[in-house]
């Protein structure tokens, strides 16, 4: 990454104008040209510095639910939980980390009933009960990682 | 009989938009004028909806998600902690507001297996600076704290945001 490329990252994390050339005012901020500007996210995308560029919706907001959940996996049955869990299309992010319970991962859905539907199904597919923990309150959302 | 929660909050205009753009924008010079064509509305429509949910917080913000690792902060630690219940709300708005904190939510405890009623993400370039964070937090909590710990992450098994 050099100057240019930090600099987009740092200000990309903020709102992104809503208006007819929005790529255009941005880049005129950093001091890039337009094409220059729609060219270096691209790149930055398929580096996987940036996972995605677009809105970030909350569904809860829209009617849907989002909860936590956490598996206890034993090590030589990972990867098999892991495609079980990865190929359900409400589960939003998932990661490894290092504890007994395992595996973490965020499932989205567009009603809050479904999300015992996909815990009930996911435990069936998986054999592993699943720590349901939903968000009961949020105190603080938001991070400008500065690079 | 009306029932508002029967109400749906999404026209279906709405959430063909929602679905046109979760996996991203379009990266043209015009990117809602692209999407109007996409599905058949003019760009002024898409960018009057798109404003709305983000009034309407259905959209928190447009922007660009980074890649942690990717940006040099190889330490994500969830920590969780267990804080007495009536000090919880104060406690956690506190370390929500702590800039190392990228979310501070209440959970649920799960007894006997989880304890743990308070989470806050935890960003650093090594676990060091992390564990640094945490023995902040462990000084601010002070005696409403109970127990701790971190667990970091060692992998992203999936990290593609929500679809509808």
């Amino acid at each position: 990454m050099d100057e240019p490329d930090r600099r987009i990252v740092n200000s990309m994390q903020t709102g992104f104008p809503i208006c007819e050339r929005p790529f255009l005012e941005v880049a005129g901020s950093l001091g890039i040209s337009e094409d220059e500007l729609i060219t270096r996210i691209d790149a930055l995308l398929a580096a996987g510095v940036l996972t995605r560029f677009g809105p970030l919706f909350q569904i809860e907001r829209m009617g849907g639910a989002f909860s936590l959940c956490a598996l206890k996996i034993p090590e030589p049955d990972y990867e098999r939980v892991a495609a079980i869990v990865n190929s359900r299309s409400e589960v939003a992010h998932n990661y490894a980390r290092d504890h007994e319970y395992n595996m973490w991962f965020v499932l989205a859905t567009e009603r809050p009933e479904q999300i015992e539907q996909v815990i009930e199904q996911i435990a069936c597919a998986t054999g592993y009960e699943v720590l349901n923990l939903p968000k009961q309150r949020e105190y603080f959302v938001g991070l400008n990682l500065h690079v | 009989m009306s029932d508002l929660s029967d109400t749906p909050l999404l026209d279906e205009i709405d959430r063909a938009l929602v679905r046109a753009t979760q996996a991203g924008l379009p990266l043209t010079a015009q990117p809602y004028r692209a999407l109007g064509e996409r599905i058949g509305i003019s760009a002024d429509e898409v960018m009057l909806r798109l404003t709305r949910m983000l009034e309407a917080g259905m959209i928190r913000r447009i922007g660009a998600v980074p890649n942690h690792y990717a940006l040099g902060y190889h330490a994500n630690g969830m920590s969780v902690w267990d804080v007495a219940d009536e000090q919880v709300d104060a406690l956690g708005r506190q370390i929500g507001a702590l800039e190392c904190v990228s979310h501070c939510y209440l959970r649920p405890r799960r007894l006997p297996q989880w304890r743990y009623n308070l989470f806050a993400m935890l960003h650093g370039h090594d676990r060091a600076e992390v564990q640094a964070q945490v023995a902040r937090i462990v000084t601010m909590l002070g005696a409403a704290c109970r127990a701790h710990t971190v667990l970091f992450s060692t992998r992203i098994l999936k990290k593609t945001g929500l679809r509808i």
